[in-house]
């Protein structure tokens, strides 16, 4: 290890002042990161379960809100003119009431409030009320005969000039003490949850190792040298570098089954189908292979595909640099002791690759369970590709049911966290 | 003359090769010229396999240019013969000159691949490890096509249906050849129409200062996190480098919900600001990992060296660390302003809590991808949205390929041990 380490691993007498020091500083260094990764990861984090646990719709988020409106009417000419000074109070939320609404404002110079009302108080121009609870939807004028002065009429102050500051406790279903089993209730017996989870696991399992498949192959065909291999290096990224919204509207272009698809009037020219095939759109195809009948997944299978396609670049890259830093010794002592170029890959390479693909199928796994752009953008969840991610979208933001999305998340979160678990039991023990 | 295994694997690799460049050329030519064709596989595979044949038939010391090129010809003047005339299954009057480029472009792969595969195999067997040399010789040539194809079609298809108009592309989706003569402004029509009517020059701006800014705030709290975590000693130090990745691990999914209840109750309402605050916070740890592998690989000598000659640590960090580690802050900063650049999910929960809360449907407030996903409608082009993908792809392929060598060391150096 470095020698700053071995240095103070050295005899720690007389090391403590500036031991302490040194900590100090790397806390102070660590604490914006800290900060920024515990209120925007972890506290949201924690959110979430507290917002599993509450029937918060979308529009809940809207918390109920006292509204007032101030006007003099009718408009006063001259002086010693009768006008009503009106206030309209009202209760924007339809559902929860208002507790403890006040009022305060203050009256422009000029304007005799003959006060009757026993909720309100005037105190030179203060003006104060206290209207009590307000119920769901509720509204009232409140209406207070006004003289006018010549005052009013010779300086600019209008009553709106000063707001009418109106404050109330709403309950607020977010911050409020009221729990629900509902929304795990509604996840976990609903008949649709277990066939997506079962579509993420099949796309997670299935994108995962196609990506690592496709880039142990594009990793064996780059890792010898020749004329233009650096130029077909930067071009195997393109898949990954690319932005996921352009690739993927490329594709549902390139696989469009109406007029205009390219892939589908390829193979037809080529005569391998008889009419187009919707990849993105048919949830399955009835087959028949050996006399078995099945039906293929056709859009999960596309939608899987384009999780393989674009990222066995980042498989590529871990593979390649691994196999690079192979000694080419152990070739050379096989190669003298007759072992053919497969017995070579099976032997010497792939468990030299052992522990990289190991960890790359973990890593991926878990990004691509966490993936939720490419199959949004690709088919919408639509057709049976609907994955837990997606459908915390769906329920959140398409069924405007926010606790019903966060419980799902909820389950996102313990599925994953099982799998980190077996990643750190399985990873090996790097001495970084 | 031997006739053996190598033979027969001569006749099918020569077969192979053959319909595999006719159903490559055959597309190829379709897709660049126009013309209605419909590629003759099998006879091609006939003239391949008969190719395949008469070259392992030939003695190694025989095959010398000049009989390439007779080979060339011959295979050339068989499959013009075997299809009739018709070489791709189309009208040979058409787009005559694409069709003998075609012919001749097939032709010679299809010489050079039998060339490549077998130039050292004469007819006859072979021992195991002839073979699997030969058949990996041959899976790695036809990976090589299928890989290079397979990544760039749907990039060649953005870029081509960008330029061309709806009707042709309805008419006919294989032809994407571009009409030159109808001069720059309508060939490139959809761009400029994206940037004068759609504001595509906005949301330019709007995603390059986010991404900037993303890459300027991560390095920023990540680079003395990351020295922190690699240098110097504190408990919870070990802990914190292998735990920091974790973070990395948080779906995003379960983020949003929260993220949008809170930003709803505080009313935020510039959008910008929103990204600016939840990016960072996605992309610091990983940046953070990254460095810290690579700072823990510099010399600490060095470092020593300028304490003691007096530096604080943030004046060793300043004058000896960064500069060191130049390469990896290259890659980290590609890196996350590639993830900034490409986000999508913050992006789309963002802008749906701005409409829902705000009605607010701020184009100024757009970044590219938001823009792009705007294109997604039955009432705007095809060509448009293919133009608008091909806007957003260009900045970002571009710097990655102007970095790459960073991008590919820092990716790889500071996670893959053993």
């Amino acid at each position: 290890m470095s020698a700053t380490e071995n240095l103070s691993k050295g005899p720690p007498k007389g090391f403590g002042a500036l031991a302490k020091r040194e900590q100090r500083l790397a806390y102070l260094m660590l604490l914006p990161t800290f900060l920024i990764v515990l209120s925007i990861v972890l506290g949201p984090l924690l959110a979430n379960f507290w917002i599993s646990f509450k029937p918060v719709q979308l529009a809940d988020l809207r918390a109920a809100t006292t509204l007032v409106n101030e006007q003099l009417r009718p408009r006063p000419k001259a002086a010693g003119d009768e006008v009503i000074m009106r206030y309209r109070v009202r209760n924007s939320s339809q559902k929860d009431p208002i507790a403890n609404v006040t009022l305060a404002d203050t009256v422009p110079v000029g304007l005799i409030l003959q006060l009757s009302d026993e909720r309100c108080s005037l105190d030179g121009r203060a003006l104060s009320c206290d209207f009590g609870t307000i119920e769901p939807g509720g509204r009232f004028n409140l209406d207070i005969p006004t003289t006018v002065e010549q005052a009013y009429l010779d300086n600019g102050e209008r009553p709106r000039d000063s707001k009418a500051v109106l404050t109330g406790e709403s309950r607020n279903v977010l911050t409020s003490l009221e729990f629900t089993w509902e929304n795990f209730d509604k996840v976990f017996s609903s008949s649709e949850f277990w066939s997506v989870l079962r579509v993420s696991l099949y796309y997670t399992i299935f994108g995962t190792l196609g990506a690592l498949v496709l880039g142990l192959f594009a990793a064996q065909l780059l890792n010898t040298a020749f004329k233009g291999r650096a130029i077909l290096r930067g071009l195997f990224l393109f898949p990954y570098v690319a932005p996921v919204i352009a690739v993927a509207f490329a594709w549902v272009l390139l696989l469009d089954a109406g007029p205009g698809g390219t892939f589908n009037a390829m193979l037809i020219r080529m005569g391998a189908i008889d009419g187009p095939i919707n990849f993105l759109g048919q949830r399955a195809i009835p087959m028949s292979i050996l006399g078995l009948e099945f039906e293929f997944p056709m859009a999960l299978t596309t939608v899987i595909t384009f999780e393989a396609w674009r990222y066995f670049p980042l498989s590529f890259l871990f593979i390649l640099a691994r196999m690079q830093s192979i000694s080419t010794d152990m070739y050379e002592a096989a190669e003298i002791d007759g072992a053919t170029p497969l017995q070579q890959f099976w032997y010497l390479s792939l468990p030299q690759l052992l522990g990289i693909l190991s960890v790359l199928f973990l890593l991926r796994f878990i990004w691509t369970f966490n993936k939720f752009d490419d199959i949004f953008l690709l088919t919408g969840g639509a057709a049976g590709t609907r994955t837990l991610t997606v459908d915390v979208y769906e329920q959140a933001f398409a069924v405007s049911n926010l606790g019903a999305g966060a419980a799902v998340a909820v389950v996102v979160f313990f599925v994953l966290l099982f799998f980190a678990l077996i990643f750190f039991k399985f990873s090996p023990q790097d001495d970084g | 003359m031997k006739i053996g295994t190598i033979t027969f694997s001569a006749a099918i690799i020569g077969a192979i090769w053959g319909a595999v460049w006719m159903i490559v050329i055959g597309i190829l030519l379709m897709l660049v010229s126009g013309i209605t064709a419909s590629p003759p596989a099998g006879t091609a595979l006939i003239v391949g396999l008969i190719a395949g044949l008469s070259f392992i038939l030939l003695p190694i010391e025989k095959r010398t240019t000049n009989l390439f090129a007779i080979l060339g010809v011959g295979v050339a003047v068989l499959l013009f013969a075997l299809t009739g005339g018709q070489v791709f299954g189309a009208s040979f009057s058409d787009g005559m000159l694409y069709q003998i480029l075609a012919w001749a472009i097939w032709t010679a792969l299809v010489v050079l691949s039998i060339k490549m595969c077998l130039h050292d195999y004469a007819s006859g067997s072979a021992k195991r490890y002839r073979m699997e040399l030969l058949l990996i010789r041959v899976l790695k040539g036809l990976a090589f096509v299928l890989f290079t194809i397979v990544v760039i079609l749907p990039f060649y298809v953005m870029l081509m249906t960008s330029l061309k108009s709806q009707q042709s592309l309805l008419s006919n989706p294989l032809d994407f050849s571009i009409n030159l003569s109808q001069g720059p402004e309508l060939l490139f029509r959809s761009y400029i129409e994206l940037f004068t009517q759609y504001h595509f020059g906005t949301f330019l701006l709007n995603s390059a200062l986010v991404s900037v800014a993303t890459v300027f705030i991560t390095l920023l709290f990540a680079v003395p996190g990351a020295y922190a975590v690699a240098r110097l000693r504190f408990p919870g130090q070990v802990f914190l480098s292998r735990s920091i990745l974790l973070i990395y691990m948080v779906p995003a999914i379960v983020l949003v919900i929260p993220l949008y209840a809170v930003f709803s109750q505080a009313g935020l309402r510039n959008s910008l600001t929103g990204l600016l605050i939840v990016y960072p916070a996605t992309t610091i740890p990983v940046a953070l990992y990254m460095l810290q592998g690579y700072f823990r690989g510099l010399p600490g000598e060095l470092e020593e060296a300028g304490l003691m000659d007096g530096l604080s640590r943030v004046g060793v960090i300043a004058k000896i660390t960064m500069p060191l580690s130049l390469p990896a802050l290259a890659s980290v900063a590609l890196y996350v302003f590639m993830i900034a650049w490409n986000e999508f999910l913050f992006m789309i929960a963002w802008n749906e809590f701005l409409f829902a809360f705000m009605f607010l449907d701020d184009l100024d407030m757009f970044t590219l991808s938001r823009g792009v996903v705007s294109l997604n409608s039955s009432e705007v082009p095809r060509q448009h949205l293919m133009a608008g993908a091909v806007v957003a792809t260009v900045p970002v392929l571009a710097i990655f390929l102007w970095f790459e060598k960073f991008l590919v060391a820092g990716l790889t150096a500071g996670s893959v041990k053993g």
